[in-house]
């Protein structure tokens, strides 16, 4: 069996790979992908804990929901994610974050 | 670690998993980022599979590739101006090092704590299934109300995005 650090050092380097694109892109659609990827290694560490975990009868699905409602969530985020991508684009002509700064005081 | 099918499994969605996402973050073209995308989760839910959680799994390729990466999809076909942008990267050099710090931080933060004493020895007998995870969605003591809010959650971000992606002059 797979020890659970390997999991945890996998679901690290996947946080890391996103950090260093939210960071660096500057395409918003890559920006938003790389979000997705620093998503599923939460995913990954939540899933891990779980299978590892020795608790109790009434606490055993906790680590599975919160997965399910980290998916649902990353989910709407994607949707409204990119109905702001398009709409900054239909009015701006342009996908890189730094364009859009309308609202700047 | 001894070899068996759970190893070589682990490696295989390691590999599947990183150069995936190591592709999102340096292809040039979004179209083969959407691909490398889907490549990486397609790992993530072998990894799901591994940690017999096989209904995330079907939950990842369905939600994440089926809808997501479409999704995205979408979004890079509307927003052609991949040919405006010169350079891909802003401040390369101190993102890379941010980020190499950040991997080491949190390798040294998360497996440490569980070396030794803490390190779980025997990983349990019993799993949840599917079943149970039905079951628990809809019990009053369990997670009803959290999934209620879910479904709340998601109809306000689906009519959300489509007030906010409207054209508003036709």
């Amino acid at each position: 069996m797979v020890p659970l650090w390997m999991y945890l050092a996998v679901a690290a380097a996947l946080f890391s790979i996103g950090v260093f694109g939210v960071l660096a892109r500057r395409n918003a659609v890559a920006i938003l992908m790389s979000v997705e990827l620093m998503l599923n290694a939460v995913n990954i560490n939540l899933v891990a804990f779980w299978r590892y975990s020795e608790t109790g009868t009434d606490l055993l699905l906790n680590g599975y929901v919160f997965t399910a409602f980290v998916l649902i969530v990353a989910a709407a985020e994607a949707a409204v994610g990119l109905a702001i991508i398009i709409t900054v684009y239909r009015n701006r002509r342009s996908v890189i974050p730094e364009e859009a700064r309308a609202l700047k005081g | 670690m001894e070899l068996n099918a759970i190893s070589i499994g682990f490696v295989v969605f390691t590999i599947f998993t990183l150069g995936g996402a190591f592709g999102v973050v340096t292809t040039r073209n979004l179209f083969q980022g959407t691909i490398w995308l889907m490549v990486s989760l397609f790992g993530v839910a072998g990894f799901f599979v591994l940690l017999s959680a096989p209904f995330l799994a079907a939950v990842q390729i369905l939600v994440y590739i089926g809808a997501i990466a479409i999704l995205i999809t979408f979004a890079v076909m509307l927003t052609r101006s991949i040919a405006r942008i010169k350079e891909r990267y802003i401040r390369t050099l101190p993102n890379f090092i941010a980020s190499l710090a950040l991997f080491l931080i949190l390798l040294l933060g998360v497996t440490i704590p569980i070396f030794g004493p803490h390190s779980p020895a025997s990983i349990p007998e019993y799993v949840a299934s599917t079943r149970d995870l039905g079951a628990a969605l809809v019990d009053e003591n369990g997670y009803v109300v959290p999934f209620l809010l879910a479904s709340v959650l998601l109809t306000a971000a689906m009519i959300g995005a489509i007030f906010i992606a409207r054209d508003e002059t036709t």
